[in-house]
């Protein structure tokens, strides 16, 4: 009665998922004659996605390809739907209508946010989400590739292996100096790099970074950009961006979203000429 | 060495195993051997009373660390351990009813005396089986064990968290609680079950058994502890904290949340369940008013006081507020109410971490006064 | 011999006992009155059955004192004497002239005895005549005790007596009795006509136990399906009347939670506050109504003592929201943001403040009286007895609900409230003192708490521990309605309530509890947010 969000587009934070999602039985999410299959090649196929919050669309028959070892970046004002497009694909929050469609035949949206990480789906939150209580060398250990069974995960002792993957790629991360360090007492720019070191622990098929450069200093910029085009090398990345200077250093498929439908698809050049997007975007 | 010995010894430290063994040695020896051994005169001697009351102690202090488990490092604060604590108790309450025989008031060795009082002709099917020590071992872990699957289950997987899970818990030894005293139900109603005679063929009037079973539960909380601290060591431990600080991150990094909460509240059931086996004989009761809420509430100020999320807080705050309770209660019990009301305030206010964190709290403090005065001297 | 004798009076007395009581001459009455003290009980019966005929009023103290022992005979003059126990003495009077006649010793008495037949006939004769009364109250309770004793006379002396009642209560009694009666008539017709005519009384269940042996085994089969018919509809009946009266128990329990949960809603559902020391204001607001109820007392005449519950409403609302100001601003804001440690602290408070009232005020129960004006039932139909405090209670919660939700919608501290609870940081930008919106929304709750207490002293006793009561029952009830909902408070308490009162009669009242909390908690797992829940991303935090 008196909490009501205007804002669908929230902040980002972290807070208990919307519970209804759980209601969903885990069981494998194979498509069902009414999903449509993806072509070969692509990792993630959206189609017809809707979404209502009160009556309000945020997302409204969304449809978008993204093909596999594709980087592509998603721009839009604020409640284009960008956010809910990510919670939608991890499971977060269940559309009213569409289907999501993983790796050619899984629909996602049959499944809960933990099967979907397992299948290889990894997501980094627009404000920075790691586990402030544990170190660094511990929130990398959590986020390793391995059988997440709870029993398996009691009685986990990790091999001299593992051990170095985690170091290399606290290394990559730039944390190498901060192993014991908790993840609470880094600086904004740390903790975004870890959350993506995280995500690389988890050898994802695909990346979703929420707004990975929010906040970072233009050289911490250039340097995350950087990054993200080394991790695009084996594995399919859908960055959702507002700086326009760093989406033109990734130099890849733009796509517009706009009150929760695709605006424009191209390169950065042919959207920013395209009257449509000069219209709602960039040209106020 | 296999990976779990090496682990189970990298659960302490070198220092803290010594700590272990020797608070070991001090609770499960070292007071026996004083009761036992000294003379009544002895200033060493520990008394028959002081036995006894260690003995609860000890009980609390292990229901106190079961709900340390859920609380401190999974966030889920159970405003219902009292129940388990209570069912564990219950189990072991109707064994021993059964260990009366014939001794009852009315001499019924098939019938506990308050099924005769109200007129039942056959024992309960529920009751089978509580003739045998096995079988109520297993009921003491079990009962308490598929209650908690239970709730915890429909808990978890409706994502309740936070003051939504402690209403629900609350709500669960409410009606537990309520149900328990009902004659009907054929657990004694309000005056639970009492009048025990001996346990395993012992009187447990006599000394030797009160000893007996005090050690038992030094030894139970020994031993739970280990089981707490290779849980929190582990990853599953890492996980647990993570649901804590950050729930659906957890699911996004592909852990099952409700398996790994639902693991550790059940776990946490058993041990209050042995904690309310064991307390059950020290005190020779068990009645309904276990389930009240407010006991379960209070269990969380153990806790609190204690320093939750480290485990030895919790043994240490159960210790100590059991300890203020006894002296309270024996020299003005009307104040009790007051300090255990305050000491909720106070806690929250002023000690989140606790004793245990009081001293680091402390050394931040005279580390600031410090520099400030250095910095007075520099200016 | 002697029963013929008594027989025979008794058919006199018929008729004796319909003329209204008269005055004999007083030689007459103690002649009667010496027949008493004779041997046998069976010529005492007869002797009784003598005094009673003479008609007198005289006659009925005497007949009583002597079935309760009371009758003795004086040695020195064998006159019989009413004697009462006045300590180791006897005091005397005397049954004709009614003068004090002094004491004396129980050695100088003889007691008339009495046995059980004897005393059993005594009855009967004394509702003879006090079937005559000009009481109604006491000619009821005569008809009641003659019609237990199933003879054709006592049949006789009802059938008279009917025809001189001029009250309608009485009449039906006498009427109802001897159909009753009639339903043991060998003849068929009779015990048909005394069916029917019950079917055109009253429907109730003592009526329902009168003819229920005849559906069940008469051995007219008209008789039986009149019978069984009567029984079928007064069941109907009973069953309507039995709805709705646990319809209206449902509903004033319902609005007992209603009351008790609107402040929640506001602490829980507004602010997010997890307050366990609801159920203290509650109890609060409860003991100012027994301190307000004890100043009219003391300092107010008698005649305006029935107001002191109109002064207990606001005088409560300030008591709970002055200490719920207090603990918001002393405790509760240096909690924000940590609901567990608000519980816990929270608690604390409750404990502090139960031992508190217990050292001012005791531990046993006080009673707050309901004032004249509420007390009383309203009979809404027969055997539907509607108290009127609880009516008052359910029009008092709806009342507080209706204030409420018009405070949030309508006034400039509602709005600022709402501000607030969507927007902190804005509502502080655009100039609101947030803390005070805070502090005044925590004290508006556990006004609101407090109100409900002065509404539980009407209906119950008022004592430090009556907040536990309904503080798990709030809860669900809250977390039943959705919280944040005013709405949601409505229909979760009047659902708990009905769904509780409904349960009671199959399940009993604990068992009924228990049920309603399993429910609870399995339909939270449908809906985690309640009934009204709010939908979306801003339902989350």
């Amino acid at each position: 009665m008196w909490r009501r969000s205007t804002v669908p587009e929230g902040d980002g934070t972290i807070v208990a998922a919307e519970p209804k999602a759980s209601a969903v039985p885990a069981r494998a999410g194979r498509r069902t004659a009414a999903a449509p299959a993806a072509a070969a090649g692509t990792v993630l196929y959206l189609d017809g996605v809707t979404v209502s919050f009160d009556g309000f669309r945020a997302l409204n028959n969304l449809s978008l390809v993204i093909a596999k070892g594709e980087l592509r970046t998603i721009i839009g004002p604020n409640g284009a739907g960008k956010t809910t497009m990510m919670d939608v694909i991890t499971g977060k929050t269940k559309p009213d209508r569409g289907h999501v469609i993983f790796d050619a035949d899984t629909d996602l949206t049959r499944l809960d946010e933990t099967r979907i990480a397992n299948l290889g789906i990894g997501r980094k939150f627009q404000k920075p989400t790691v586990f402030e209580h544990l170190t660094v060398f511990e929130n990398l250990e959590l986020a390793l590739k391995c059988d997440r069974g709870t029993f398996r995960t009691l009685f986990f002792t990790l091999d001299a292996a593992r051990a170095r993957r985690i170091d290399e790629i606290m290394g990559l991360i730039g944390l190498g100096d901060r192993r014991a360090f908790r993840a609470g007492q880094l600086s904004h720019g740390q903790k975004q790099w870890l959350e993506i070191g995280m995500l690389l622990m988890q050898e994802p098929q695909i990346l979703l970074l929420d707004e990975p450069v929010a906040g970072m200093t233009d050289h911490e910029t250039e340097q995350t950009a950087d990054l993200i085009l080394d991790i695009n090398r084996d594995r399919s990345v859908v960055v959702v961006e507002h700086d326009m200077e760093f989406v033109r250093r990734l130099g890849a498929k733009v796509t517009v979203l706009h009150e929760g439908s695709v605006l424009a698809e191209g390169s950065l050049e042919t959207v920013k000429n395209d009257h449509r997007v000069i219209e709602v975007y960039l040209g106020r | 060495m296999g990976p779990l010995t090496s682990r189970l010894l990298a659960l302490e430290s070198r220092r803290g195993w010594s700590v272990f063994c020797g608070l070991l040695l001090v609770a499960a020896v070292l007071v026996p051997v004083l009761h036992l051994a000294t003379p009544p005169d002895s200033p060493l001697h520990v008394p028959a009373y002081m036995v006894s009351l260690l003995g609860k102690y000890l009980c609390f202090a292990l229901l106190a660390l079961s709900l340390d488990l859920v609380w401190g490092y999974a966030g889920a604060l159970s405003l219902g351990h009292g129940a388990f604590f209570a069912l564990g108790g219950y189990a072991m309450g109707m064994h021993l009813m059964r260990q009366i025989g014939e001794r009852g008031v009315y001499g019924n060795a098939g019938l506990p005396d308050f099924m005769v009082f109200l007129n039942w002709k056959e024992l309960p099917w529920y009751w089978w089986g509580f003739d045998g020590v096995l079988w109520t071992a297993l009921m003491i872990v079990a009962v308490p064990a598929a209650l908690a699957f239970v709730v915890g289950w429909f808990a978890f997987r409706s994502r309740i968290t936070g003051v939504y899970f402690s209403i629900i818990t609350q709500a669960m030894t409410f009606a537990l609680m309520l149900a328990f005293f009902r004659n009907e139900m054929g657990f004694g109603g309000n005056n639970g079950l009492t009048d025990f005679k001996d346990i395993l063929g012992y009187p447990l009037q006599s000394d030797a058994t009160r000893v007996a079973l005090y050690v038992a539960s030094a030894v139970m909380l020994a031993a739970g502890y280990l089981v707490a601290r290779f849980v929190v060591a582990s990853k599953l431990g890492r996980v647990l904290m993570a649901i804590r600080d950050a729930e659906s991150r957890v699911r996004f990094l592909g852990y099952d949340v409700t398996a790994a909460k639902l693991f550790v509240f059940t776990l946490s059931a058993v041990l209050a369940g042995i904690a309310g086996a064991l307390y059950v004989p020290q005190v020779g009761i068990i009645n309904p008013s276990e389930f009240s809420p407010a006991q379960s509430i209070e269990v969380a100020i153990w806790v609190a006081v204690g320093g939750r999320g480290t485990l030895f807080g919790a043994i240490l705050g159960a210790f100590t507020v059991n300890g203020a309770k006894s002296v309270f209660t024996g020299l003005a019990p009307e104040v009790w109410l007051f300090f255990l009301g305050g000491l909720f305030i106070l806690v929250t206010l002023f000690m989140p971490k606790g004793i245990v964190g009081l001293w680091g709290q402390l050394r931040a403090k005279i580390g600031e006064g410090v520099q400030n005065v250095a910095q007075k001297h520099r200016a | 011999m002697p029963r013929l004798a008594a027989l025979f009076f008794a058919l006199l007395l018929a008729v004796a006992a319909a003329a209204p009581a008269r005055a004999v001459d007083d030689a007459v009455f103690a002649a009667a009155l010496k027949g008493l003290a004779v041997e046998g009980f069976a010529e005492k019966t007869a002797a009784a059955d003598a005094l009673a005929a003479t008609g007198d009023p005289r006659a009925l103290p005497v007949l009583r004192a002597m079935a309760a022992g009371n009758l003795y005979v004086r040695k020195a003059d064998d006159a019989p004497v009413l004697g009462e126990r006045a300590g180791r003495d006897l005091a005397l009077t005397d049954p004709v002239s009614g003068a004090d006649l002094g004491t004396a010793a129980s050695r100088d008495l003889t007691k008339i005895t009495v046995n059980n037949v004897l005393r059993t006939a005594l009855a009967a004769i004394i509702g003879r005549l006090e079937i005559a009364d000009p009481d109604p109250a006491r000619r009821r309770a005569a008809v009641e005790s003659i019609a237990r004793d199933s003879t054709p006379e006592a049949a006789g002396v009802l059938r008279a007596a009917l025809e001189h009642e001029a009250d309608p209560g009485v009449r039906t009694l006498m009427e109802r009795a001897l159909a009753r009666m009639s339903l043991a008539s060998p003849d068929a017709a009779v015990r048909l006509a005394a069916v029917e005519s019950l079917a055109g009384g009253e429907l109730s269940p003592q009526v329902r136990a009168l003819v229920a042996p005849l559906a069940e085994s008469d051995a007219d089969a008209r008789v039986r399906d009149a019978a069984r018919d009567l029984v079928e509809r007064i069941e109907l009946r009973l069953m309507i009347v039995d709805i709705t009266l646990n319809l209206f128990q449902g509903l004033s329990l319902g609005s007992v939670l209603l009351l008790a949960a609107i402040g929640l809603a506001i602490t829980f559902g507004v602010m997010g506050v997890i307050n366990m020391a609801h159920g203290e204001m509650i109890m609060l607001g409860a003991y100012t109504a027994f301190v307000v109820q004890e100043a009219f007392r003391a300092f107010l005449p008698d005649g305006v003592f029935g107001l002191y519950l109109i002064v207990s409403i606001p005088a409560a609302f300030l008591v709970a929201g002055a200490v719920g100001v207090a603990l918001e601003r002393g405790i509760i804001r240096f909690l924000y943001g940590r609901p567990l440690e608000t519980l816990l602290a929270t608690w604390g408070i409750s404990l502090m403040l139960q031992q508190v009232v217990r050292s001012i005020f005791g531990a046993p129960n006080k009673e707050v009286a309901n004032p004249a004006w509420m007390t009383g039932a309203w009979e809404a139909l027969p055997g539907l007895v509607l108290t009127w405090n609880r009516v008052a209670i359910i029009v008092f919660a709806l009342a507080v609900l209706a204030a409420v939700a018009l405070a949030l919608r309508y006034t400039a501290f509602g709005l600022q409230m709402r501000a607030v609870t969507q927007n902190r940081s804005m509502a502080a930008g655009m100039g609101i003192r947030t803390g005070w919106v805070d502090a005044l929304t925590f004290g508006l709750g556990s006004g609101i708490a407090g109100v409900a207490g002065v509404a539980l002293s009407q209906v119950g006793n008022v004592s430090p521990n009556l907040g536990q009561a309904y503080i798990v029952d709030s809860f669900m009830v809250v977390v039943f309605g959705g919280v944040g909902s005013l709405w949601g408070v409505l229909a979760g308490a009047m659902s708990l309530g009905i769904v509780n009162k409904i349960l009671e009669p199959y399940a009993g009242a604990m068992l009924g509890k228990i049920l309603v909390l399993v429910f609870i908690i399995l339909f939270i797992q449908k809906r985690p947010r309640g009934l009204f829940a709010l939908k979306g991303r801003a339902a989350e935090a």
